[in-house]
Order: C-alpha cells, then structure tokens, then sequence
C-alpha cells in the first residue's frame, strides 16, 4: 500500500478532532442500544470506522502506538465474553444464553437498568472491532 | 447428574488430564494413571449385579435437548450392565497389558490413551444411554476413536488405510442407523428405548417398520462386521495390538451385538428380522470360518476368527427373537435357549479372544513376526503364552472343559431347536443352520488347529527370527493369565454367571416373555446325555482332525494361498470411483471462475424455487389491496433502477464503486422511509467501511477491462439474470398476497409485546439480538471471526512454494 503522503495537514487535522466525535458516538450508541437505535454491531462498526479513518490519515505506526492492541486477539476475547455471559447463566442452571435485567440507583446517573445482555452486547462489539480491524489492515499491509 | 452419569463420562473427562501427565510425568509410563479408571469403574458397576439380578432396572434422567426429545437417560438392566462390565473389565486389563506392550520412550503415549479413554467412553455410552440419539452420538465417537486408535502408528501407510476403510464403513452404517432412529420417533413420537418397547404396537403396525428395521440392522452390521461389511475388520488389525484386543474383540464390534439385542423386544417375533439376522449371521459365521483358515498372521486368523464368533452370536440372536413371536413364557427353553446361547458366547467371546489376542501381541513382541510360516517351536520357550494360548484355542475350537465347549453346545442345540419352528418357513429352510453351524464348526477348529500348532510345536529355529527370543516379562502377561483363567473358570463353574449376569441380560432382551417376578431357567451343565449337539460336537472334533492331518496335500491348492478376501477388490474399486468421481464433478464445478460459480448458484435457484412455486401454485399477484406509492418512493425508485442497470455499463473501477455506493445508500434511505433506523444505521456503516477497503484495494487491482465473450455465452447470462430478477420480483409479490392468504400471524407481535417485558429494552431489534436470538448472533460473529481468519491466513501464511504447509 502507498501511504498517503505526509502534508495532508487538512485531513490530519479534521481526523484528530473527528475521530474523537466518532469514537465518543460509537460510545453512546453502543449504550444506547437497548432502548433506541444501536448496540453493540453498530458500535463496533462505528469504532471500527473510526480507527479506520486514523488510519488512512496517519499510518500504522501511529495507530499502532495509540492503541497497542492485537486486534486479532480482540476477536478472541470478544467472543470469550459472549459465550461466557451464556455460560454463566448455565452455571445457575439456567438454560444458555439466558438473560437477566434489574434496575438499580447508582450515583450521578440515577436509576438504570443493568442487564447481562451488555457483556454479551460488549462482546459482539469486541468483535466486530476485531475483524473489521484485521481483514482491513491485513489486506492494506499486504506487500505482496 | 448422577453418579452414573458421572461414570459415564468419566473417561472423557480423565481424557482431558492425560496430556498433563504425559508432559509433567514423563518418568512414570501415562498408562498407570489411566489404569485406575476402568479398575474404579468395573468395581462400581459390580455394585449393581444384585439390583439388576433381582430384576430391578435403574434410570436416571438429565435433559439435554428436552425440546427435541433428547435426554440423557442413563438405564441399567442386565444387558447394559453387562456389557459395561466387559468394557471396564477387559478395559482393566487391556490398559495394564498396554503398559508393558507399549514403550514409553519412544510412543505417543499422549495419543494413544486419550483415543483409549475417548473409546471407552464413548463405549459405556452407547450402552448405557437410553435415549436413541444419545445413543447414536456415542456410536460415533466409538467409530472416530477406533479410527483414530487404528492409524495410531499413522505413518504406515497401511495403517491409515485400515482407519479409512473402518471409518467408512462404520460411518456409512452409522448415519443409516440414524435415519432408522427418526423414523422410529416418526412412528411412536419418542427417542426413548424404553417408551418404544411399550408402546412397541405403534411400530410393528407401521408402513415404516420394515425401512426402520432395515436402516438400523445396516448400522449394526457394519459395526459388528457382518458379511459383506466384515472386510473392514482384517485391516483394522493394523492397530497396536492392545487396541485389536479390546476393540476389536470384546467391546465396539460387539455394539452392533448389543444394538440388535438391545432392539429385539422392538422389532423382533417379525419374519424378516427373524431371517435378515439369522441369514445374516450364518453367512458371516461360515465366511469367517472360511477365511480365517487361510491366513497365514496370527492376528489376521484372530480377526477373521472375530468375524466368525460375531456371526455365530448374530445367528443365535437371529434365531432366538423367533421366541417373541410365539410369546411362550419362560419355561419352554425350546425358544430360549438361543438367546441364552448368545449371552454366554458373548461373555466366552471376550475371555478366550482377548486372551488370545494378547498372546499373539506377545509372541509378535518378543519374536519379531507373527508369520505362522516363520513361527514354530515356541513351547519350551514361551512356556507361559504356551500355556494361554492353549486355553484360549481350546477353548474357541469348542473343546471341554473349557467355556468356549459349553456355549458352542447350545449353539448348537438352539441351531437343532430352531428346525423345530413351525414358521418362517422354518420347516423347509430349518435344516440349513444346524449344518452350517456345524461346517463353520469345523473349519474353526482346523484353524485354532493351525495356529495352535503352527506355533509352538516343531522345531525351534532361530534364524527365522531377527532377535532373540525369550517369553515376555511378566507384568504383560498378567492380563492374559487373567483372561485365560476367567476361560477356565467360566468353563468349570459356569453357573457363576448364569443368575447374576446371563440371566438378567437374557430378561432384557426378552422382556415381553416373564410375568413378574419370573426367571428364565439357566442351567447350564457340562453333561446332559447324549443329545444331537454332543454328537455334532464329537463329529467337530473328528473331521477336524482328519481335515488338519490332510493339511499337506490342500496347503497347495490355490483355495489356501488367496489370503485377501474378494470383497476387498469392491471396496477398492469403489473408493477410487468415488474419488474419481468426485475429482471429476470438481473439476466441472471448480473452475475459478466468478463468473462460473455465479451460473451454478443462480440457474440452481431458479430451478429450485422456481419449481417450488410452480408445485405449490404459489405465484400470485394481489393488485386489489396494495398500498399507494408516495411520489418521491418512484424517485427513489427510479434512481436505484437506474443506478443497477448502469453498473452493467460502468467501464472505470472508481465509477462502478461510486455507483454501489450510490445503491447501498439509497437502500439505507429506503431503510428509514420504512422506519428501521437500526438497519439504516448499519447499512450506511458497512457502505462507509467498505469504501474504506476499496480505498485500500485499489492500488492492487488491474483496469477494469471489457471483455468479448461469445454471443451465446451473452445470452446464457441474459436469461439467467432476466429469470433470477423476474423469479425474486415474482416471490417479492406474492409473498405479500399469500401472506394474506394463509393467514399467517405476523411474529413481530411477540416482540412489541414481550421486549420490554422479558428483556428490559426498547430496541425491539437489539433485543431480539442480544436475547431472543442471541444464540443467532453469537454464532454470526462466530461465522464473521472465521472469515476473518480466513483473510489472514489467506494472505499472511500464503504459499510461498516451500515445503511449509
């Protein structure tokens, strides 16, 4: 892949402060999923869009040196966690992949509800990142 | 779970460790870890011979699928408990014999007990489980693991051939039984073995009986290597010999054994079951016998001799359903002797060939060949194997006092008894299995004849043999002393087993045939007079000499020097047919052409769905109720008409991807005109990150170049594209009528009405993602994270024309 020549100081830019708008987004629609539009495929794309954008504007040291991650691992542990949350509930003897939801007060942000399909929402993110992440760049640093 | 269910999977759970021990402890052979199992397991279900003797069954139940009709049943009777008691017994020993057979310098020890742990398991499953499709996945693992166990030295070439065969073989038969499993739910709407022997009327009154029957029989004759399908059994043989001595022998050819005894009170009383396995089983049994007289290796005569014995005890099983028919009681031992004969083979069975299994190992390990022709004169030296291996011969050639003497008696008495039958035609055709019976019998005997003196008398040679020879050390013989003594111990005293294990076996093979509280009368006795089976014992005995005596003058003919069974030239023939035949579809199919893979894929779904609509007369278009179109749907309509068509005409890269973009965009827009903003924000996502790759990807790809291609190469595509679009359109209305039509309640009910309820959440979509069908995403992003891989490894671990895959 030929980089993006290095006096793209328009994009470089826009990207810093974008990035952060996109990323912070991905945030809120990955928590906002259970109840309007969102959750934790289109967080995953979000974010993944986002480091993507990174990416193209800078290169891949840089990316690599802002988020030191294995993304392939990410696919790993996103799916860990998934499964993990189904496993859990089989642990209480409940059938897999059940889930549960409460309410609580917590300071700050009042009353929310916490429910087991986060974890399982975050693990579906996790892995959405991943693969994103990883068939992209390996396709990009391909030199062959 | 109960204990049972623990002691069930026990083994594969001991699997898991061997690894473990095998690495950290490296100095003690792997063996002595696992030998504690089966030795633990055997004692435990020793515990249950006063229940089951008493009559009593036991049942235990897990769900596991509940809604498919798939529990975890374990149930001891005395059939099941029998067979797990030979699994863990001979497993016991065989474990111990491996310890010494197999060095652990230079074995993968780590191998070869977690194939032997998964074996024995999935062993004590089959018979264990109530349930049918547990049952069957047991089934299968046996298969995998034996398979596993026979290429164990898998860098013999012969070695992977013999796994390749008997997993064909067995697999084939494996999946035919399944399909007889479904039907057998179809007729009585239950899995349970138990629930279908009471409700066994639903089955024999059914159209299906006989393909159920049938289906399920080819899975129990291919396992327990019933003619045609015994051909896989000889090359199994090239599995260690610890492995030949209890697969191959006592425990998983026997499965087809147990399932044919298991299902009898189901399917048996019914002429065809009555003369598929007897028939069956006697030319298997004459075959066999045949067979293994003209081998020349100790354990191809054993494994052939295997062969013979399983025939032997499929016939009596054969003949002994017949009881079921006549629904006679216990008392009239006419009917029943068979069955009784079957379960006492069984038991004999497993004595005399392990033993004799595990003395051909030794003699092969400690001489160097098992070549009867280079072997001879080892009586003096071997004084101990000499000793077994004399018990063992005897005692399978039918010889008293030993065990093998008692059942071959009541073969023979249940053959005589069975001309008796006053149906099935039994009065023409009866007189067939009382002289094959007494044929085969013969031929065993000129073969334990053969191999008995083939080995150990003569003169000792010593130039045949590469090393020196000395008899084995005696922690490998301690397991055929065992055997050998059980051989003689059942053969002295066989009402030692008659009421504590052959009888309650027999109870529940013939369930039907007891009042309560009744018994089957099991005395079995060395002398009962001069009878038609005694005299044919005597008439064995007799031409057996004579014939072995004449071995000189029939050793030339060219009957003796064929050792490869004809089948096998089927098998062979088949299998490289299949594989050509294979290459040849593949090479049709495969060619690496996009292009090509999109006519198979398209034309095959106008085909299907095409004639699916046609069948069910399902093309209909309602114009009467549909809804008005808003003008700027026709614009948006348009434009995505418009940009489809011009793709076709697109001759720059960067053009065509801005016009899919344009495409995938103004699907998003018809994604939130229709109010999905869940599927529009994702759809503007994947368009967004896709322009990302293609940004990426450009600098590798070519021009895009217009191709000539031929006119009716052109018209080819222009149907197949004008039917695929006109099929969907078509299907896109009708769906809209005939779900009107049929009435079909809209399942999105249930979500508006339970998301918040059940899940706590607004987002009916990602509530239906995360928890009503989280399983679904789980297994998508399961599905994306293998696409992943696969780009990586596509890319990063290409080929790069080294030998390095």
């Amino acid at each position: 892949m030929k980089q993006i020549k290095s006096n793209d100081v328009m994009l470089r830019t826009v990207t810093r402060v974008v990035t952060f708008i996109i990323l912070s987004f991905s945030l809120y629609l990955f928590f906002a999923g259970h109840n309007a539009p969102g959750g934790g495929f289109i967080g995953g794309l979000m974010t993944a869009s986002a480091l993507l954008l990174m990416y193209l504007a800078f290169d891949m040291k840089t990316l690599r040196k802002a988020l030191p991650f294995d993304f392939t691992a990410l696919i790993s542990i996103g799916l860990l966690l998934a499964i993990g949350t189904g496993v859990t509930t089989m642990l209480l003897g409940y059938p897999f992949l059940t889930q549960f939801f409460a309410y609580f007060q917590l300071p700050i942000i009042g009353e929310t509800e916490l429910t087991t399909a986060l974890p399982f929402d975050l693990g579906i993110f996790l892995v959405v990142v991943g693969i994103a992440l990883t068939i992209t760049l390996t396709i990009a640093e391909d030199d062959k | 779970m109960t204990v049972l269910h623990w002691a069930t999977i026990a083994p594969f759970l001991l699997a898991i460790l061997i690894p473990f021990f095998y690495k950290y402890a490296r100095r003690i052979h792997t063996g002595w870890f696992v030998l504690i199992l089966p030795l633990v397991l055997f004692i435990y279900f020793l515990s249950y011979i006063p229940v089951t003797s008493s009559g009593d069954t036991i049942m235990n139940s897990v769900p596991w699928v509940p809604s498919l009709g798939i529990y975890f049943d374990v149930y001891v009777d005395g059939l099941s408990l029998l067979f797990a008691l030979l699994i863990t017994g001979i497993g016991t020993l065989v474990v111990l014999y491996s310890i010494y057979y197999l060095s652990k310098k230079n074995e993968r020890l780590n191998n070869f007990y977690v194939y032997l742990l998964m074996f024995m398991g999935a062993m004590l499953g089959v018979v264990l489980s109530d349930n049918l499709i547990v049952l069957y996945v047991f089934w299968e693992v046996t298969s995998i693991s034996s398979s596993l166990l026979i290429s164990y030295w898998f860098h013999r070439e012969k070695s992977t051939n013999g796994a390749q065969k008997s997993m064909f073989i067995t697999v084939f038969g494996g999946l035919s039984m399944l399909g007889g499993f479904s039907l057998l739910y179809v007729m009585t709407d239950t899995f349970s073995i138990r629930e279908i022997i009471a409700n066994v009327d639903l089955v024999t009154t059914s159209s299906l009986f006989l393909p159920a029957m049938i289906l399920i029989l080819l899975g129990a004759f291919t396992k327990s290597a019933q003619f045609p399908f015994h051909i896989w059994l000889p090359d199994a043989m090239e599995a260690p010999t610890p492995v030949s001595a209890y697969l191959h022998s006592a425990t998983m050819v026997k499965a087809g054994i147990y399932l044919v005894a298991r299902l009898t009170p189901v399917f048996g009383g019914s002429a065809e079951w009555f003369w598929i396995i007897s028939l069956v089983g006697i030319t298997t049994l004459v075959w066999g016998a045949i067979s293994a007289v003209r081998q020349k290796d100790l354990k191809s005569i054993l494994a052939f001799s295997t062969v013979s014995q399983l025939g032997l005890i499929m016939t009596l099983l054969g003949l002994g359903s017949a009881s079921l028919y006549f629904d006679v009681g216990a008392e009239d031992t006419l009917y029943t002797t068979a069955i009784l004969a079957a379960v006492f083979h069984l038991i004999n069975h497993a004595t005399f060939k392990g033993s004799l299994f595990m003395t051909a190992g030794i003699i092969d390990h400690e001489t160097g060949t098992r070549d009867i022709r280079k072997l001879g004169g080892l009586m003096t030296i071997m004084p101990i194997t000499f000793t077994i291996s004399l018990i063992g011969l005897a005692s399978m050639a039918g010889l008293p006092p030993f065990n093998g003497f008692l059942s071959k008696e009541m073969f023979f008495e249940g053959t005589v008894n069975a001309t008796q039958f006053g149906i099935f035609n039994m009065e023409t055709w009866g007189m067939l299995f009382p002289v094959l019976a007494w044929v085969a019998s013969v031929l065993t005997f000129v073969y334990c004849a053969i191999m008995f003196f083939k080995t150990f008398t003569g003169k000792f040679k010593p130039e045949n043999y590469d090393v020196h020879v000395h008899e084995a050390p005696f922690g490998m013989l301690i397991s055929p002393i065992v055997l050998g003594s059980l051989v003689v111990i059942f053969g002295l005293f066989p009402n030692l087993l008659a009421y504590s294990l052959i009888e309650p076996a027999m109870a529940s093979i013939l369930p039907n045939l007891l009042e309560p509280g009744q018994q089957f009368d099991v005395g079995i006795s060395h002398w009962h007079g001069v009878n038609t089976a005694l005299l044919m014992t005597i008439g064995v005995i007799v031409v057996g000499i004579v014939i072995y005596l004449m071995m000189k003058k029939w050793s030339k003919l060219p009957f003796y020097l064929k050792e490869r069974d004809p089948l096998n030239r089927l098998y062979d023939n088949g299998v490289s047919g299949l594989i050509s035949g294979s290459q040849a579809v593949t090479r049709a199919q495969m060619t690496g052409s996009l292009r090509d893979y999109f006519v198979y894929m398209c034309g095959f779904s106008i085909l299907l769905l095409g004639y699916t609509m046609y069948r069910y007369d399902a093309f209909a278009i309602d114009t009467a109720s549909t809804s008005s179109i808003s003008p700027f749907m026709w614009i948006v309509a348009l434009v995505f008409i418009g940009a489809t068509i011009s793709i076709a005409f697109v001759n720059h890269r960067i053009t065509a991807v801005i016009v899919i973009g344009i495409i995938g965009f103004l699907l998003a827009l018809l994604f939130v005109i229709f109010r999905a903003p869940d599927l529009a924000l994702t759809q503007l996502l994947v368009e967004t990150v896709t322009v990302v790759l293609f940004m990426l990807v450009f600098y590798h790809l070519p021009d895009l170049q217009r191709r000539t291609a031929k006119l009716r190469f052109n018209i080819l595509n222009l149907i197949i594209s004008l039917g695929v679009g006109s099929l969907f359109t078509a299907i896109a209305v009708s769906s809209f009528a005939l779900g009107q039509d049929a009435n079909f309640e809209s399942i999105s009910e249930f979500f508006i009405e339970n998301s918040k309820e059940l899940a706590g959440g607004y987002n009916m979509v990602n509530v239906i993602l995360v928890d009503f069908r989280g399983l679904d995403t789980l297994l998508e992003v399961l599905v994306l994270g293998i696409a992943a891989l696969g780009v990586v490894t596509l890319i990063k671990l290409r080929f790069t024309g080294r030998e390095d895959v």
